[in-house]
């Protein structure tokens, strides 16, 4: 861990784009991202976002949170009203309708609006080739509706819809790999972060935000509320989902690998998931089947890593 | 007599889309809509008009991405039928209520299922009171005229909110027709540039779609009901404008032989067309009898429907949708509820007839005028069902 950045973060920009007075949980991992994400961006920004905690914690009509031009429109389209923004931007422009300006154009959804019910939008927009930074804050679940589950929710995990009970002990299904099927379709930029790491997140965003076409930054955003965490415990659980392998922070940039926070040895699992209320029902059966998938998932990653390095040089 | 063109009907709608200068196009094929985006998507390759042509994966993404172009600023346009219109209907509902003056051109067609590709108007039926200005049109030269007329609404500082032009697919969509293509300098005199209202730009940081409270609510939907009701007389002064430059004057209800009449056909789109020809032939056999064209769909024109059909006997509604187990068709149902405050209100028939591409031919109407005044046919029914 470098130290070092705990202390740069003091060095970031005072300015805030989504004003204090928002609704959120205490200790919400994903308010915080958001606040970093527009700093990182700054005031020439348009930003879209889909239905979800983040809306109803801004814009509770007439109040709002954004001083940044922001639209919401419904759950699954955040990318495809991003698309629209950014086609108009540009035709406009070029028609000399509005004067030439660099604005980024935004996307932003969380883990259900991304991973599930607005997949099909967000791959349309990312083949079109929009040029456009798409933003994941993934909790895990939905947690705006009450703790349901996702396919972003982890192996293991207590939703209310993913209950842990006598016969079924939890989520029974794999975290689907966002960060991979956005890379699939070959666009410049794909990271992962979490506000835990905030100089890392604040990079990512300045690449996507920079690269010409489609961006893609997908974070974890810690759930005090959903997850069973006390509120003071967000960044402590970001650190260990990174430290332990569980979320890893890397990049790829025009398909090359990069693991950004590097783990000389991965703590062990259960520094992650003991003080976490969704997993401690877990048997110690089924945290060797987390475990497993960690090791393999690392590995992989190590190995994609090992090989875009060699391949530089 | 101006110079008049035989033309496709889709590609005359692609054409005055395109002389309507469009920034923002966004459209998911589908058929009968098809012929509109090619010719859309070839008058872009081509390099004749200046717009971003996007090619989505879905309806439901063309119009959010509508959403989004408006928002900043950009004349957009759309189009679709049937399960296209059933698949964004979600958002449909939201540009109205977001107040952005998009207009799309809603080829009618029926919904699944059964699957069936031809035309009746249950998709339209199905987001009737989606918060949108909704014409039907019915021939090629009124398509044409209502790219035009319809971002001269939607666009109006008065007005701000989208608009959707209904014709009937394949009867219409891909018929021959000869019209007059008005040129660019007359349109130009016509429609002004866009000029939006409010836009997302950074220099001027908006919210827009912040949601409401209940304490909130009731008061939003009000505000958008009364800026549909107060639509009504800047509809009626783009069609004035638009008739004082072309010499084409149209209405929110059009009456032929209406003054004497006892019984009244009210029809929608094109079958308007072939209902006048049996209105024609039962005149010749000395019926009294009539015709009304509901052009304008919503706003709901009471007053100017009222004075055409107050103290007639009888209306017989084509309508083109079933409202399963409901009170008759839906345009019907309308109509008796318009009406029912009227004094001298008249018996209203619903006929659905014309589902699914099914043909309704002048005989059939004449039936049906036989079935209504000798009171032998149902009040509500399903019309030409085969045994």
């Amino acid at each position: 861990m470098n130290d070092a950045g705990l202390y740069a973060v003091k060095s970031l920009p005072k300015k805030e784009y989504l004003a204090p007075g928002h609704r959120s949980c205490p200790g919400c991992g994903e308010v915080l991202a958001v606040r970093l994400v527009h700093k990182a961006l700054g005031r020439n920004t348009i930003t879209a976002s889909a239905t979800g905690c983040m809306e109803i914690v801004s814009s509770p009509f007439p109040l709002t949170s954004w001083e940044i031009p922001w639209i919401h429109v419904a759950f699954e389209n955040a990318a495809a009203v991003a698309g629209g923004i950014e086609a108009a931007l540009k035709v406009l422009q070029r028609k000399g309708k509005i004067a030439p300006k660099e604005i980024n154009v935004v996307a932003m959804a969380g883990d259900g609006g991304t991973a599930d019910i607005g997949l099909q939008a967000l791959s349309g927009a990312l083949e079109r080739g929009h040029d456009f930074l798409y933003v994941c804050y993934d909790n895990e679940a939905y947690m705006n509706t009450g703790v349901q589950r996702s396919s972003a929710t982890p192996f293991g995990a207590h939703t209310t819809t993913s209950p842990a009970g006598t016969a079924v002990p939890g989520q029974i299904t794999w975290k689907k790999n966002m960060p991979e099927i956005v890379a699939a379709h070959k666009i410049p930029y794909v990271a992962t972060a979490t506000p835990s790491y905030p100089l890392d997140l604040i990079n990512k965003i300045e690449k996507g935000a920079a690269a010409e076409g489609p961006a893609y930054v997908h974070i974890l955003s810690v759930c005090p509320t959903g997850w069973g965490i006390g509120s003071a415990e967000t960044i402590k659980i970001g650190r260990l989902a990174v430290q332990t392998g569980f979320f890893p922070l890397y990049e790829v940039e025009d398909g090359a690998y990069k693991i950004t926070v590097d783990c000389a040895e991965l703590l062990p699992l259960e520094r992650y998931l003991q003080p976490q209320g969704r997993f401690r029902h877990l048997s110690e059966e089924l945290i060797a089947q987390l475990r497993r998938r960690v090791f393999e998932q690392w590995a992989e990653l190590k190995r994609r890593a090992a090989l875009s390095a060699s391949a530089a040089r | 007599m101006k110079k008049r063109v035989g033309l496709e009907v889709s590609y005359a709608a692609a054409e005055a889309v395109k002389r309507c200068n469009v920034d923002v196009i966004a459209a998911y094929p589908i058929t009968p809509q098809t012929h509109i985006v090619e010719r859309l998507s070839e008058f872009v390759a081509n390099g004749e008009l200046d717009a971003a042509f996007v090619p989505v994966e879905s309806e439901h993404s063309a119009m959010s991405l509508c959403i989004g172009s408006q928002a900043v600023g950009a004349r957009s346009f759309t189009c679709t039928s049937s399960q296209g219109l059933a698949l964004m209907s979600e958002i449909v509902y939201i540009t109205a209520s977001l107040r952005l003056p998009l207009v799309m051109m809603l080829v009618n067609r029926s919904l699944s299922g059964p699957l069936s590709i031809w035309n009746d108007h249950s998709d339209v039926m199905a987001v009737r009171d989606c918060g949108w200005i909704q014409l039907f049109v019915r021939n090629g030269q009124e398509v044409f005229d209502h790219a035009f007329i319809s971002y001269k609404i939607a666009e109006d500082h008065g007005v701000l909110l989208p608009v959707m032009i209904n014709f009937d697919g394949f009867i219409l969509s891909h018929m021959f027709e000869p019209m007059e293509l008005v040129e660019p300098a007359v349109i130009e005199r016509y429609l002004p540039p866009y000029n939006p209202k409010y836009v997302l730009h950074p220099d001027q940081p908006l919210t827009m779609g912040a949601f409401a409270m209940p304490a909130v609510f009731t008061e939003a939907k009000k505000a958008q009901d009364e800026a549909l009701r107060q639509s009504y007389p800047h509809i009626l002064r783009a069609w004035q404008d638009w008739g004082d430059l072309t010499g084409r004057y149209y209405d929110p209800v059009e009456g032929f032989w209406t003054e004497d009449a006892e019984t009244i056909f009210v029809a929608l789109g094109s079958f308007g067309e072939t209902a006048g020809e049996a209105v024609k032939a039962l005149r010749e056999r000395g019926e009294q009898v009539g015709l009304l064209n509901l052009r304008l769909w919503r706003p709901f024109p009471f007053e100017a429907f009222a004075r055409v059909v107050e103290g007639v006997r009888n209306l017989i509604v084509l309508d083109r949708a079933v409202s399963y187990g409901g009170p008759g068709g839906p345009v019907a149902g309308e109509i008796r509820s318009a009406l029912y405050n009227l004094e001298n209100r008249p018996q209203v028939y619903s006929f659905v007839s014309g589902l699914g591409g099914r043909d309704v031919t002048v005989q059939d109407y004449m039936a049906m005028f036989t079935g209504a005044i000798s009171g032998e046919a149902p009040r509500d029914g399903i019309f030409g069902v085969r045994g």
